[in-house]
């Protein structure tokens, strides 16, 4: 049994995601990821993973692509800063639709092909895109240097209610609020929050179930009288925008874009942390890009002087063997473990974190249940502690 | 026309690196039916083969440099140079050739490691899941090298005879303007050769008409007795030697670094892709195709017309075939074609 | 009146000819059966009236429009719907879900942009789906996953998909294929209670016992062409359909 979800339940899951988020920098402390700039990432990065797995995780259909938006939607972002106005609104609404528009042409051709064929074909386009980003289109995208802001960009928006030219960069704001630290990362979560509740509505809602039915079984959705194409260009779309969202957000924070966003092991990432989430669920791809960034973020800033600090307590030669072996693991061998957390995922736990606690729960509460019966049932029988 | 014959030979050359890889990938599809995005980095295990081969024959010693006279100096010197003299120079001179015998075993045996250690856990599971996997194997092999090896390329050089540059218009009667490097045509020479090996050995042994066959109707085949499991895992390593070799060969033209593999496996998913899934004719003529047009939209000509058309004509050309003909250039009706 | 009409169709691959100047009539209300030794062409004939193929020549007429180049999902909208020979359901969904995506199909659709409401909410998509998985007898487990049915069961499923849009023309692809002998008399039982909702069937089958439960005429098609055709009574005893099946079938 499968026990459907309620919209009370719902709304329960939204709340405690809420408080989670916006609790963030208290809890998150202990664990040494209580600042500012950590914290946006997940954000960030949670929205990105929530968008992909819109299209991955309820149609089925595998994007290697999806960098391609995000890069879009930093350039837009860098772009609606240098000519409009250093306030983040115009940048989000426009990264937004750039990248809608963006993935709308791309998903219409790619969505002509379905399963490997439609993952090179994405992978095809968002290698164009690098491509041109890197070469031809430098004056859009100032090339390896990348998109940076300069004192004398127009602003016209700014420049209009200004009174003087300015002397230096501006920063991004909210209407005067400047987005670092502390409040950047509240935009940026409460973007996520939207994002989230946006997402929990569509899996939710009939759009939804039809998407999983297209992933389920294209060939009944065919003869069911569904056209299954503009849904998943629908789904497509919709995810390309979280992607240029998420791009927006990194310009936002830190307003400068390059070219490497745009990268395909880029595109890898999101589906990792999708999948090390898991899949298809709601809370998996925020968990995975959460679980993503942390270590990231810890294990990078591991060096052989850390990793001796660790092992200090052991005799030398073991020390120095352990330093050895662990630290190709982190610094700059984070993408190691990356590499490796990818393969063990996929091998032992295709469900990812989510189906882990998932078994987990199951496990503790049929051994509860267990035991509970086996002290009135059999005295002892299934429980060797209580024979003795 | 001279310029024209050039972009063709460097087409020819690109293109034998693509199809040598996309070889190897199809076969690998064609026989186990899995889509080995680790496929790249068996290129790049193959160039760092060579690269491994020449550290291993320069390992040096420290001696006293007696050129220099007005104080202490010190110059490494390799062991074999110390050893054998004039030999070990020539040795050390021949190390990216030498580097083919020394890969071949080094890349059966990863390839043969590779497919029962994990490829085979992944048969019966959803392409997905094998992308999934093998890029995840991709990313590890690729920072293993990077953490021996460091993240610079490497460069390596030819033996001297093959250094300089072929007069190929002095040849053909064409003026002197035609001059094309040496080692190139010799890779050129080598794709071509090991190509027909590759075909030679499945259209002409026993072995290889099994796994045609088994690539065709693999229930048939089983049906009759054969182990065709054992073949196919043969299948992957040759795969793996017939990459890693082009990896080997390459390294005088691209000095390697740990990303060379991903930036090929692309582009070979790219070939297959536009060859038929599962067509090794296919991925041969996509591969030398997709390297001509390639060097061709490189030229200064096309690129004034069509600004950064060298940049995307692969993807373009992909993604055409994939609209207008899913299966592919030469692609078996029915194989993979959604 | 006939609802559907099939005139000299013509279909061919690589050479072969499956299909050689087919004519059938479907008269409203009627269970007609094509019955045929394997190779026949039964299933390419099916494959035409529902838009997987387009025949060579000839037309397909459904309630006097033409079937030909039309899309599947579109001839599904104009009340065309099938059932498959391995049950075609959504595996990874309840009962309940697979029931309400062709509800929505029927009251939204071929493309609708329902984002925002919840599908539990939706009590009219709801009640239809729920009272269609009463009348096939799967009520008890509508929270499911289909996938774990047992075949005869993702067959009666797949049925409630199909009936749950009230469809004007039911394709059965071999509905009793593979089936045990309880589980075939089950799906006739099934198919004769819904036959009083007086829906139109084409019934494709090897199994004779299936065809004269059910059908009200019977067509027989042999190497592409329609050999014989009349009430299943006549067809027992024709020599013709004898000759086809060689033995082959036990009429």
């Amino acid at each position: 049994m499968t026990k459907q979800p309620t919209a009370r339940n719902d709304l329960l899951l939204m709340a405690v995601f809420t408080l989670a988020i916006l609790t963030m920098p208290i809890w998150a402390a202990p664990f040494g990821a209580g600042y500012p700039d950590l914290l946006q990432k997940f954000a960030i990065y949670g929205l990105f993973a929530v968008g992909f797995n819109i299209l991955f995780g309820l149609t089925g259909y595998l994007s290697f692509g999806h960098a391609a938006f995000l890069g879009v939607g930093s350039y837009t972002a860098v772009w609606s800063f240098k000519l409009l106005s250093m306030n983040v609104i115009p940048a989000v609404i426009f990264g937004m639709m750039t990248s809608g528009l963006f993935a709308l042409l791309i998903g219409y051709v790619s969505l002509r092909r379905s399963g490997i064929y439609f993952s090179i074909l994405t992978l095809a386009f968002a290698q164009m895109s690098y491509n041109l980003a890197y070469s031809v289109l430098t004056p859009i995208t100032n090339g390896e240097t990348g998109l940076q802001l300069a004192i004398g960009d127009a602003r016209i928006l700014d420049n209009m209610f200004a009174s003087e030219a300015a002397t230096a960069i501006p920063a991004t704001n909210l209407f005067g609020i400047e987005m670092s630290g502390y409040p950047g990362f509240y935009f940026c979560a409460a973007l996520l929050i939207i994002g989230f509740y946006i997402a929990l509505r569509i899996t939710r809602s009939p759009l939804g179930t039809i998407l999983k039915a297209i992933k389920s079984n294209q060939n009944r959705m065919n003869y069911t009288g569904l056209n299954t194409r503009p849904y998943t260009l629908t789904a497509f779309v919709i995810s390309g925008m979280y992607a240029g969202l998420a791009g927006c957000l990194l310009a936002v924070t830190d307003p400068l874009a390059g070219a490497e966003r745009m990268q395909w092991t880029a595109s890898g990432e999101v589906v990792l942390m999708t999948i090390l989430g898991g899949v298809g669920t709601l809370l998996g791809p925020v968990l995975g890009a959460g679980i993503i960034k942390y270590f990231e973020n810890i294990f990078s800033s591991y060096n052989d002087q850390v990793l001796h600090g660790i092992f200090a307590f052991l005799p030398d030669p073991i020390e120095n063997v352990l330093v050895a072996i662990t630290g190709l693991f982190v610094g700059d061998g984070w993408h190691l473990t990356l590499g490796a957390l990818f393969m063990v995922i996929v091998i032992f736990l295709p469900g990812g974190v989510i189906e882990g606690f998932t078994r987990l729960y199951s496990w503790v509460r049929a051994k509860v249940k267990q035991d509970a019966g086996g002290n009135s049932v059999n005295n002892g029988k299934s429980q060797p502690q209580s024979a003795e | 026309m001279d310029s024209f014959l050039l972009q063709i030979l460097n087409g020819l050359d690109k293109g034998g690196a693509y199809a040598l890889i996309a070889l190897g990938l199809t076969l690998i599809f064609g026989t186990l039916g899995v889509v080995n995005f680790a496929h790249g980095a068996l290129f790049m295990l193959g160039a760092f083969c060579a690269v491994s081969l020449q550290k291993l024959l320069t390992l040096s010693v420290k001696v006293k440099d007696e050129s220099i006279t007005f104080f202490e100096a010190y110059k490494e010197v390799p062991y074999l140079e110390q050893w054998f003299g004039q030999t070990g120079t020539t040795i050390i001179e021949y190390s990216v050739p030498l580097s083919i015998l020394f890969s071949i075993p080094i890349m059966l045996a990863i390839g043969l490691i590779m497919e029962r250690g994990l490829i085979k856990h992944f048969y019966k599971r959803t392409h997905a899941e094998q992308i999934l996997v093998t890029f995840g194997l991709a990313i590890v092999l690729q920072e293993i090298i990077k953490a021996c090896f460091g993240a610079n390329p490497i460069p390596q050089t030819p033996p001297e005879f093959l250094t300089g540059s072929a007069n190929l218009g002095a040849w053909l009667g064409m003026g002197d303007n035609l001059v094309y490097p040496w080692w190139r045509l010799v890779y050129l020479a080598f794709a071509g050769m090991l190509i027909s090996a590759v075909f030679a050995f499945l259209n002409y042994t026993t072995f290889g008409m099994v796994v045609r066959a088994g690539m065709q109707d693999r229930e048939t085949v089983e049906l009759l007795g054969i182990n065709i499991d054992r073949r196919f895992t043969i299948v992957f390593g040759l795969a793996a030697v017939v990459t890693g070799l082009a990896g080997v060969m390459y390294t005088p033209i691209l000095p390697p670094d740990y990303h060379i593999g991903m930036d090929f496996l692309v582009l070979s998913f790219v070939v297959v892709v536009v060859g038929g899934m599962g067509s090794l004719r296919g991925a041969v003529a996509a591969g030398f195709l997709l390297g001509i047009l390639q060097s061709f939209a490189s030229m200064n000509a096309v690129k004034s017309i069509l600004p950064g058309i060298d940049q995307i004509i692969i993807y373009l050309v992909a993604v055409i075939i994939l609209l207008v003909r899913p299966r592919g250039l030469m692609g078996r009706k029915g194989v993979m074609e959604a | 009146m006939s609802i559907l009409s099939v005139n000299n169709v013509n279909k061919s691959f690589a050479g072969l000819k499956a299909l050689n100047q087919v004519n059938l009539e479907v008269e409203e209300g009627s269970v007609h059966a094509i019955i045929g030794p394997n190779g026949a062409g039964k299933s390419t004939l099916l494959n035409c009236f529902v838009g997987r193929l387009i025949p060579d020549t000839g037309t397909v007429n459904f309630l006097g429009q033409s079937l030909l180049g039309i899309t599947p999902h579109a001839i599904n909208q104009a009340g065309v719907a099938r059932v498959f020979q391995t049950p075609e359901i959504f595996g990874d969904l309840t009962l309940l879900e697979n029931v309400k995506i062709p509800t929505l199909a029927k009251r939204d659709g071929a493309f609708s942009l329902r984002a925002w409401s919840r599908i539990d909410q939706d009590s009219l998509v709801t009640d239809k789906a729920e009272h269609i998985l009463e009348d096939v007898g799967l009520i008890e487990k509508r929270d499911i996953l289909a996938g774990s049915l047992s075949r005869g069961d993702k067959r009666r499923l797949e049925l409630a998909m199909c009936l749950v849009q009230d469809p004007k023309l039911l394709l059965l692809d071999e509905p009793t294929a593979g089936m045990s002998r309880a589980d075939t008399n089950n799906t006739i039982d099934l198919l004769k209670r819904i036959g009083e909702r007086g829906i139109t069937k084409i019934v494709i089958e090897h199994d004779m016992h299936v065809v004269f439960s059910l059908a009200t005429k019977v067509s027989v098609l042999a190497q592409g062409t329609v050999i014989a055709e009349g009430a299943p009574e006549d067809m027992k005893g024709d020599p013709r359909v004898q000759e086809a099946y060689l033995g082959g079938a036990h009429l």
